[in-house]
């Protein structure tokens, strides 16, 4: 007899919107834990709105999550059916016996109660017999309990003892959601124009606004021509419907005499229940509002235990001020460290100490030094002879941070790959949560020194670091000649060294042929493994080419390949560079290049060089005037074309 | 007297009802008792004259039974109306939670009417009780006399009501009003609950 839950009714397929966000979240609260946030659960809305929608998903979800867990959906027309039922053959104690056995009770459309007396008092005796049970009954009416006509007063005292909630007429935007998930659910297609112009229809429920979008989807079915919004309202011009009326034939009857001490029995426990247990409704309106807001509520759910209301109102007080507190330090972390405000401990009004320790922690620290970049990760690092006892020395380190080669100091001309590893290492040692990578250029650090003395906050500045779990920097050449910043460095350097953290270099000479670097900042690297990483041997270069190439292209041609590879390049760089001109130039001919094509490419005039390809990398073009180093890449060998050479006349 | 008792979980509410003598008092206590189904009432206690009249006084005990997880339970007391016997009414009046006065529609009462009402103030006062904020309720019985007797419920407002609380005119020997009475006044009684609950 009851119904079968409609499986496309679940919380995946409904949309959420201000209208009916309330309501959801209870619903979603009692499917995950059926008789222990809301007994009963009274969802009221106008019909249309979904609450058939929310009861069934409510069992959807509580049978998901609780396999055989006995859930029954009935109407409330059914109920009484079978309640008439029951008692024409004497079943009555039966049917109560099988009520009382569903672990969560869906009961819809309960406004039909109006006049009903004896169903009342038997929905009364369900209500009593599952919530004795800890099971869960849930509720829809199309009017909050308090207006469905001649409700026995015990039963509203049941509903408001739970939690009544409401769905309002979705807003415009809701609307809008709506229409495009069902529209593209049935495949139709719609221009956006059309679904706004739908959704500016003033409907007063789902179920309108659903066959206004069945009138599109027919006539775009029998159409040639897409539809356009104005076609869309001249179509729906009219068809709107009007809002339906609810308003049922009032009676008009003189309340009858009856039983005059149960109606006063009934007046006074409405009452008791209002004042004395109205502390449990204002307990329950904050855990829905702050667990809505994604705030642990325990210490909320914990009073609704209390026998005694001793100091409930002072305890949501409490609450809502740490909740106001955590929102604070909340504030403060963004300010600090962005990253970490999504940190639960800033939604545990119970955790408000450690919140409190985290962010003065993040300011005594200050903000985090910069990561690794994640662009960069060993296993796009392409293995070559070139490179091979470098990346063994990086495994080692990441198996091992600051034990076995610390520093690691990784020394080879520009574009061989040293900034790519070290960011590689960087990214290895942050996978551990507990792990902060300082991993940044030497340029960066001076700037960063520079920036802390103007603003006199060099003490800060250092901490940053030291509390660096591992520093890793790049292009540390740059540092020759800079007496303040070798001298910071060389500090930094003894104090992460003694706690064994981490350290790597990337040098484009080995240290000792690096002039304007200290000698004691030169020892401490040779202290450690210096690395040379060189260009790429012609393997590499193979491995590389055809690495890109496959990416790109389904069919790669040896010969290409080896072409690219045995051009005259000595780094990775530019055998990445070689790459990419072939790609340019074969997308804008459309076609996949073949030998002739990049022999032809290649062997052609070389295009101007990228001047901002070059501005990349801080160290192409900032090369000290102090330090100078055997770099082909930092000498310009040929002038490029005329053209390209800024002349300047002065006067 | 704690009205709510949170750590026996007990709701105990002692109503009086007041007024001058022969205004039916007792009468709204017998059809109460009437009505109430008899495992719910406990022995109403009428002490009476020969001739009658409440000497001491009714009293009344309801057992409402668990409501919201609290035993609550309703004391009805009435208290003699003649002006000779104040001891015994102040003694009843003490400890009460909520007061019907029942004052007697009939013209010719209006004097016994508002010496009672007085009466009743000067008794709270000296119980040191707060008359503004004690829960009252007027009930106007008699009002099934042939209206040249009678004041109306408007003009019985009038004379006696200064505060404008709930009023009922009632015809207590046939219950008109009776429970409405009871209702009123359990109601403002309950109504106090949350404030006066331990916090």
């Amino acid at each position: 007899m009851t119904e079968e839950l409609n499986p496309r009714f679940n919380f995946g397929t409904l949309v959420v919107g201000a209208a009916n966000r309330l309501a959801v979240t209870a619903a979603r609260t009692v499917g995950e834990s059926p008789g222990t946030a809301y007994n009963p659960l009274f969802i009221y809305g106008e019909s249309g709105l979904g609450k058939t929608h929310l009861l069934m998903a409510i069992g959807q979800l509580a049978q998901q999550l609780q396999p055989g867990i006995d859930v029954e959906y009935v109407t409330l027309d059914e109920f009484v059916e079978l309640y008439h039922a029951a008692v024409s053959a004497g079943q009555s104690e039966a049917l109560r016996a099988r009520f009382g056995r569903v672990d969560v009770l869906l009961v819809d459309d309960v406004h039909f109660l109006t006049h009903r007396r004896e169903m009342q008092a038997e929905l009364l005796r369900i209500i009593e017999q599952i919530q004795a049970a800890n099971k869960q009954i849930v509720m829809s009416s199309d009017r909050p309990p308090a207006e469905i006509q001649e409700l026995d007063d015990r039963l509203l005292v049941r509903f408001d003892g739970g939690l009544v909630v409401d769905i309002d007429v979705p807003d415009y935007e809701t609307r809008l959601a709506i229409l495009k998930r069902r529209a593209s659910e049935r495949g139709a297609q719609f221009d956006q124009s059309v679904l706004e112009e739908v959704a500016r229809f003033d409907v007063q429920n789902v179920r309108e606004l659903l066959g206004l979008l069945n009138r599109l989807v027919a006539y775009q079915a029998v159409s040639e021509i897409p539809l356009t919004a104005d076609a869309a309202n001249q179509l729906l011009a009219g068809e709107a419907p009007s809002r339906p009326s609810f308003v049922e034939p009032q009676p008009v009857a003189e309340p009858p005499r009856g039983d005059e001490f149960e109606e006063f029995l009934s007046g006074v426990t409405f009452t008791v229940h209002e004042q004395v247990e109205a502390w449990r409704s204002r307990v329950a309106d904050a855990i829905v509002r702050w667990g809505g807001e994604g705030y642990r509520t325990d210490r909320l759910e914990g009073l609704l235990e209390l026998e005694v209301p001793s100091g409930v109102e002072r305890a949501i007080r409490d609450f809502e001020r740490d909740v106001d507190r955590l929102r604070s330090f909340q504030r403060a972390m963004a300010r600090v460290d962005p990253h970490r405000v999504s940190d639960p401990i800033f939604h545990d009004p119970d955790r408000l100490d450690e919140a409190d320790a985290l962010v003065q922690a993040a300011l005594r620290e200050g903000r985090p030094p910069p990561g690794p970049s994640e662009a960069w990760t060993l296993e796009a690092l392409v293995v070559g002879d070139s490179n091979k006892v470098a990346l063994n020395s990086a495994n080692a380190v990441v198996a091992a941070p600051g034990t076995i080669y610390n520093p690691l100091v990784l020394v080879g001309p520009s574009g061989v790959g040293k900034t790519h590893l070290m960011h590689a290492i960087g990214n290895q040692l942050a996978g551990d949560p507990n792990v902060r990578v300082a991993c940044l250029s030497a340029q960066q650090f001076v700037d960063e020194l520079l920036d802390a003395i103007d603003g006199d906050r060099v003490e800060a500045w250092r901490k940053r670091y030291r509390s660096a779990s591992a520093l890793l920097l790049d292009d540390v050449h740059l540092l020759a000649g800079k007496e303040r910043s070798q001298e910071e460095l060389f500090h930094l350097f003894n104090t992460l060294y003694a706690e064994q953290r981490q350290l790597i270099f990337t040098l484009l000479a080995p240290p000792r042929e690096v002039e304007g670097l200290d000698d004691r900042m030169i020892s401490r690297f040779e202290g450690g493994l210096v690395v040379p990483m060189t260009a790429p041997d012609r393997a590499l270069r193979r491995s590389i080419v055809r690495q890109k190439l496959e990416a790109k292209y389904h069919d790669v041609f040896d010969s290409v390949v080896d072409y690219i590879a045995d051009q005259p390049v000595d780094s990775v760089r530019a055998v990445v560079n070689l790459v990419q001109r072939v790609f340019r130039a074969a997308q804008a001919e459309d076609r996949e290049p073949d030998l002739a094509f990049v022999t032809a490419l290649l062997e052609g005039a070389a295009p101007a060089p990228h001047r901002t390809a070059q501005r990349v990398r801080t160290s192409g073009i900032l090369i000290s005037p102090v330090g100078s180093v055997r770099s082909r890449e930092k000498v310009v060998w040929d002038w490029p074309d005329q053209s390209d050479r800024v002349i300047e006349e002065y006067a | 007297m704690s009205l709510v008792n949170f750590t026996t979980r007990e709701i105990t509410c002692k109503i009086v009802y007041y007024g001058p003598g022969r205004s039916g008092k007792t009468t709204n206590l017998q059809y109460v008792y009437g009505r109430v189904p008899e495992d719910r009432r406990g022995r109403m206690v009428s002490l009476a004259t020969e001739t009658e009249r409440t000497l001491f006084f009714d009293f009344l005990p309801l057992e409402l039974g668990t409501i919201s997880g609290f035993t609550t339970r309703f004391h009805l007391y009435t208290v003699p109306g003649q002006v000779y016997y104040n001891s015994t009414r102040k003694l009843v009046l003490q400890g009460a939670d909520g007061v019907v006065f029942v004052a007697d529609s009939q013209a010719r009462q209006l004097d016994q009417n508002i010496e009672s009402l007085q009466n009743l103030q000067a008794n709270l006062i000296e119980l040191d009780e707060d008359a503004r904020s004690m829960p009252l309720v007027f009930q106007y019985n008699k009002q099934d006399l042939p209206s040249d007797l009678i004041l109306t419920p408007d003009e019985l407002d009038q004379a006696l009501n200064f505060w404008g609380v709930p009023s009922f005119p009632s015809d207590a020997l046939r219950g008109e009003g009776v429970f409405e009475t009871l209702r009123a006044v359990s109601e403002l009684v309950l109504r106090r609950l949350s404030q006066e609950a331990p916090a």
